[in-house]
Parts: structure tokens; C-alpha cells; sequence
């Protein structure tokens, strides 16, 4: 998998299928559906799994509808090492 | 070996979802309602709704503002935008806001007008505000078309460019040139912070969000009139798509209209 920095929610529902977001985005994530929402409108959708989370797609959007996320910092933060694990021991990680 | 310990290779057990509470940079502000925009696909009218809402929201004033709704396209602007407002009648709306900044001083006004209700039956009204130094913001979007009665010839309209009322294109020697709001208001000692910004890409919306932070800044200061002309779009009437009138923002009205900051306070230059 990439390095997948950022990623959006779309309220595919508020879309109008402006195609804004998609020449701001500089990645080439996202594009519109071939499928259409209940408005009519074909709805944006997400392409590539490489989204950074530079919120351009969101800033041009009229409608309001992506949010934006963005992972802060360094790499993928470690949350535990497991090394001898008991059998039928539940194991919860956060 | 005790059977009961399974050997495990060392496992790490990483973060992978991404859309967690902690990582969210960007979401739709709540002071903007959950309303359906009514505006056409691509219309700039519902980014700087958005951004005046993320502006309220973000300096925590959704008590202390009083919009003043146009008549045009935005003339239902108060049902998207979750603060107190009040309609004015077409080109009236800097009169309605001097009344209610006269009578409730500390509440923070702006007015949100189209180019058809600013600069054509407005001007009387907004000239004269300006020139009073009204402690309030006017936000002019400047379409350069009539967009809610379908795309008539507005005075801000480019030389040789064609609408239903200029079919030919705009002839200058009849139809008269655009006229510049932004540059007129500029010249009166009642403005603050007058500045012209667009909506077309990301980075130009930045500069409009930080404009208007600016701009209630001052008038929580009690500075005078700020004014905020952003360069808009209407694709509908340009009859383009949304992507082409922004192309069109970009290399017809831009060089027109330049972005930028007219007026700025005295202070605050080097
Ligand atoms: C007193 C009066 N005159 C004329 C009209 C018709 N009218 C409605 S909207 C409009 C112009 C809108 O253009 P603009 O202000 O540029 O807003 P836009 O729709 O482009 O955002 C006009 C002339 C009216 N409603 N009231
Ligand atoms: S946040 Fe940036 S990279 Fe991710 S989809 Fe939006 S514009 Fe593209
Ligand atoms: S900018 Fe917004 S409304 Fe337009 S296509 Fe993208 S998500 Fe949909
Ligand atoms: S007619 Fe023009 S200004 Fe009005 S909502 Fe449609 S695109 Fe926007
Ligand atoms: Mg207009």
C-alpha cells in the first residue's frame, strides 16, 4: 500500500458533480462516478489510494460536502509489540 | 513447550485508519446549515458562504453577527448561513446595515451583495455607506452578470463580452465601461481594508478566508468600512461548465479585475 498520508469523506448525496475538486486536487485522487446520487448528479468519488490531506478539494468545494484527514507527524505509530500471546486470550490493542 | 503460549512473531500492531478525530484538518463548519444549497453545480456563491461561516465559527461570533441578505442569486443566503439575518430590497442592503449598526453598535454587520445589486442599483447606497465610513463589511460578488433573472448585462460586465442583453458583446461606446467598485470605494477616507480577491483555485480561497478574518478583526476594532469584492463565477449564464468558468476567472476577469488589497490600514504598511 502507499504511503497514504490524508483521506476524505464525501456526502455523496450533497454532491452536484462540479468537477472543482477534481482539477484542484494535486494528486489526481479523486474523480467523478460514472454512477449518479439522487439529485442526478454524478458524485464525486476517490481513484487512488494516495490522497495527503491538503484540503484543496475541500477548500474549491461550493457544496461543503468533503472532509478532510490528515495523519500528523512521523510514519504509522506503533501501538504495541506482541511477542508470547496465551490461546484464548483476548487481546485489545488502544 | 507450554502448549497453552502460542509463538507469535513479533507483531506490530499499527494505526491504519486514517479518519479518526485526531487527524480531521477540514470539515464543513457548523455554523453553516445542513440545508441543501440551492445554488448551480460549481457556483462561487456557496464557497464564500462557507468561508464567511468558518470565519464566525472559528472566531467563535456566531452571537455577534448580523448578515444582510441581497437580492440575486444569494437572496436566500439566510438559510444557509446560521447566524442573524435580515433581507433588504434589491441594492439596499449597505442602507439596511447602517440602520442596524446605528441602533446595536457592537454587533458585527456585513452586507453580501451581487455585482447587478451593488454596482447597478446600489450604487447610490453603497457609495454613500462607504463614504460615511459605516463600521461595517460588504462583501460584493462580482459575477459579472445578472445571474438570478438569467444572465442579463451587469455594469461590471467585460468590455466585447456577450449576455442576453448584450448579444454582440458589450460595446463600450453604448453600453458604457465596468465599472470598479472596489477602486472607487478605495478612494473614499470612510473605507479601512478595501481588497479584491477571488474563488477559483485553493490558494485564492486562503487569501479570501484570511481577508474576511482580517476584516472582522477590524470591525471589532471600530475601524470603519471594509470592503471585499470577490471575483466570481456564474457558469450557468456564461453557459460553461463550472471547470471552464473558473478557466475563464483565471484569464478574462482576473487581468480585468486584479487581485489584491486596494486600501490597507496605514498601520499596518512598512
Ligand atoms: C427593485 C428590483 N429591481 C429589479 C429586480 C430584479 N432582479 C432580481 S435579481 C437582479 C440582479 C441580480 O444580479 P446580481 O446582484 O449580480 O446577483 P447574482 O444573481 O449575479 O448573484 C435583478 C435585477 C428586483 N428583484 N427588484
Ligand atoms: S485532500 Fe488533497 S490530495 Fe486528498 S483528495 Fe483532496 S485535493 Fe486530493
Ligand atoms: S467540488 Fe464538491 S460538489 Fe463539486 S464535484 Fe467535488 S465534491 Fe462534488
Ligand atoms: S445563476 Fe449563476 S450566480 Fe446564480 S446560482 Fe447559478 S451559477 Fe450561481
Ligand atoms: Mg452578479
Amino acid at each position: 500500500m502507499a504511503k497514504v498520508k490524508g483521506d476524505i469523506v464525501v456526502d455523496i448525496e450533497k454532491c452536484k458533480g462540479c468537477e472543482l475538486c477534481v482539477v484542484a486536487c494535486p494528486q489526481g485522487t479523486i474523480a467523478l462516478s460514472d454512477k449518479i446520487n439522487k439529485k442526478g448528479y454524478h458524485y464525486m468519488v476517490k481513484i487512488k489510494d494516495n490522497c495527503t490531506g491538503c484540503e484543496n478539494c475541500a477548500l474549491v468545494c461550493p457544496d461543503a460536502v468533503i472532509t478532510v484527514y490528515r495523519k500528523s507527524g512521523k510514519k504509522k505509530e506503533k501501538v504495541a509489540t506482541i511477542s508470547n500471546v496465551q490461546k484464548d486470550m483476548t487481546l485489545e490493542v488502544n | 513447550m507450554d502448549e497453552s503460549i502460542v509463538r507469535t512473531e513479533e507483531q506490530e500492531f499499527l494505526e491504519e485508519d486514517i479518519c479518526v478525530a485526531e487527524n480531521l484538518v477540514y470539515k464543513k463548519p457548523k455554523t453553516l446549515t445542513d440545508i441543501d444549497l440551492h445554488y448551480c453545480p460549481g457556483c462561487g456563491h456557496g464557497v464564500v458562504h462557507r468561508l464567511l461561516m468558518e470565519v464566525v465559527e472559528e472566531m467563535d461570533i456566531q452571537d455577534k453577527v448580523i448578515g444582510v441578505a441581497p437580492v440575486g442569486c444569494a437572496v436566500f443566503a439566510y438559510n444557509y448561513m446560521d447566524i442573524d439575518m435580515q433581507e433588504a430590497a434589491h441594492g439596499r442592503a449597505t442602507a439596511v446595515a447602517t440602520g442596524i449598526i446605528r441602533v446595536l453598535p457592537d454587533k458585527l454587520v456585513f452586507t453580501y451583495q451581487g455585482d447587478g445589486d451593488l454596482a447597478a442599483i446600489g450604487t447610490a447606497e453603497t457609495l454613500h455607506t462607504c463614504n460615511r465610513g459605516e463600521n461595517i463589511l460588504i462583501v460584493f460578488i462580482n459575477n459579472a452578470v445578472y445571474g438570478m433573472t438569467s444572465g442579463q448585462m451587469a455594469p461590471t460586465t467585460l468590455p466585447g463580452m456577450v449576455t442576453t442583453t448584450s448579444p454582440f458583446g458589450r460595446d463600450v461606446k453604448t453600453m458604457g465601461y465596468p465599472l470598479k467598485m472596489t477602486d472607487l470605494v478605495a478612494q473614499l477616507p470612510g473605507t479601512y481594508y478595501v481588497t479584491r480577491q477571488a474563488v477559483n483555485n485553493a490558494s485564492n480561497v486562503r487569501k479570501t478566508k484570511k481577508a474576511i478574518q482580517k476584516s472582522f478583526q477590524y470591525l471589532q476594532q471600530k475601524k470603519g468600512t471594509c470592503f471585499i469584492e470577490v471575483v466570481s463565477n456564474c457558469p450557468s449564464n456564461w453557459k460553461m461548465t463550472p471547470v471552464e468558468a473558473n478557466k475563464f476567472v483565471e484569464e478574462k476577469l482576473i487581468p480585468f479585475y486584479p487581485l489584491g488589497d486596494l486600501k490597507v490600514p496605514k498601520e499596518e504598511l512598512k
